[in-house]
């Protein structure tokens, strides 16, 4: 039986990480530790490299020409880079949602079932409901249960981001990786996102990038700081907001820089 | 160019440090108005609280603005939180002067005042305490808070026997008792300035290195 003052096992850990465009290096010796069913912030000024860091966490950057990773990516212990690994079952495991929303051209009902489709669910009544539980997960399901056949292109922007997380939720993954899931929308969406990703974190493992420290300090239970490349300071947030350690932290966080 | 924010705290850190000068003056002429039996110098002290008061009003109202408008974190928010704080507590020891000057004042119509007793040496003690408190406070320094919190139990030493020996001198019939009602007051006063500029040092040391010494002396209580 499981000693239960164990602290649980990390979900998420990257060893000495180095990335590189080219001959350009982007990471620079990462080593992060995240926990599991937690939300961890990745802060820092632009181009400092936390979009980097959080591709790397589901092999987005394989996409990239020319990125070399050396390194590695454990998530539950076992590392993404491995020879075995499956990049589209990982990218099923770690979900996505971009800084600006990406519906597909279709029907808000079939932008939740698409993926389930894909693994090959074809019961209909069995859609029906993955994609109800997804669009009440993702808080979006009072707004557009009376118009699932709509186009997702027609509703707003906050709904859209909601539609992508709904999507990502119904191909049942264990981590959500966002990146500036918020940046493009207006105060009252940002907040319904907010109060999202706080009730999803009962579930599921968050890494979010963010510009917006209150966002930041609002959300997250750990926060790491990067700067030009490297990982400056990490630790739980109220711990990074009140009284950092790092002097270059405190300069950022407290707008002295960045 | 300068943020505004930076701007901000560099006014109400200004006007901190007013309020600090103006209660360190006002806690010297009440203790100098008591040793001395000047109802003039009591008399500027009780005049002269108006003025803290509106300080004490001012800088609230900065530090309200600020935390609306700035959201400060770590050391920013290290600050305004002691400022909040130190604000009340310098508004308190405005208070502490003017009952000493008012002790002063009625000593005044009293025949056979008291001996003073270690009222000196309390006052030297609580004014040294709450100088070197807010040069810390200006200084950024945290060895010299430490300083001013290893003095406290000093004054308190000193205000117990105070207040034993006077009621002592009141029962052998050697003190009247208003005269030893006021000095006994005085004493009361002085200690608790000394408790105040305790406040202030602990404050400092919370301020410059995220450390709570709160109720317990010097020990490194977790940082916040």
């Amino acid at each position: 039986m499981q000693n239960s003052e164990q602290k649980p096992a990390d979900k998420i850990v990257t060893e000495n990480l180095n990335l590189f465009y080219g001959a350009k290096q982007a990471l620079c010796g990462i080593s992060l530790r995240m926990a599991p069913k937690a939300i961890t912030a990745l802060i820092g000024p632009s181009g400092c490299g936390k979009s980097t860091y959080l591709r790397c966490l589901n092999r987005m950057n394989d996409l990239i020409p020319n990125v070399r990773v050396q390194g590695s990516v454990l998530i539950d212990g076992v590392d993404v880079f491995g020879p075995a690994i499956d990049v589209v079952e990982l990218r099923t495991r770690v979900g996505m949602i971009f800084q600006k929303s990406n519906p597909f051209p279709k029907s808000i009902f079939e932008n939740v079932a698409y993926g389930p489709r894909i693994q090959g669910v074809k019961n209909r009544a069995e859609l029906d409901a993955i994609v109800e539980k997804c669009l009440k997960d993702a808080a979006l399901w009072d707004e557009v249960k009376d118009d699932l056949h709509k186009s997702a292109l027609a509703i707003s922007g906050g709904q859209q981001q909601r539609l992508c997380i709904a999507r990502a939720l119904a191909v049942n993954p264990e981590v959500l990786l966002m990146d500036e899931p918020a940046s493009a929308l207006d105060p009252i969406s940002t907040a319904k996102i907010e109060d999202l990703i706080l009730e999803l974190k009962r579930d599921y493992t968050i890494v979010i990038v963010t510009h917006n420290m209150q966002q930041a300090a609002r959300v997250s239970d750990a926060t790491a700081f990067f700067y030009m490349g490297e990982l400056i300071e990490h630790g739980p947030t109220s711990k990074i907001f009140t009284s950092p350690q790092n002097k270059r932290t405190e300069e950022y966080v407290t707008g002295r820089f960045g | 160019m300068e943020r505004t924010f930076v701007k901000h705290i560099g006014s109400i850190r200004a006007t901190v440090i007013e309020m600090g000068t103006l209660v360190e003056e006002a806690v010297s002429r009440a203790t100098a108005s008591f040793l001395e039996r000047s109802v003039d110098k009591a008399r500027q002290v009780v005049e002269g609280d108006g003025r803290i008061n509106a300080l004490e009003i001012a800088i609230d109202k900065a530090v309200f603005e600020f935390l609306a408008l700035h959201q400060p974190v770590a050391g920013d928010l290290r600050f305004i939180f002691i400022v909040q704080k130190m604000n009340k507590d310098l508004e308190r020891l405005g208070d502490h002067a003017v009952n000493i000057a008012q002790a002063t004042m009625s000593c005044a119509t009293i025949e056979r005042p008291m001996p003073v007793g270690q009222v000196p040496t309390m006052s030297s003690m609580a004014r040294q305490m709450l100088r070197d408190s807010l040069t810390s406070f200006i200084d950024g320094d945290p060895q010299l808070a430490l300083t001013v919190l290893e003095q406290d139990d000093q004054v308190d030493a000193i205000n117990r026997s105070m207040t034993r020996e006077t009621i002592e001198m009141v029962k052998k019939g050697v003190a009247g008792i208003e005269a030893a009602l006021e000095l006994i007051k005085v004493v009361k006063n002085l200690e608790r300035i000394a408790d105040l500029a305790t406040n202030i040092a602990e404050d400092v040391i919370f301020y410059t290195q995220a450390r709570d010494v709160k109720h317990h002396g010097n020990a490194a209580a977790p940082a916040a």
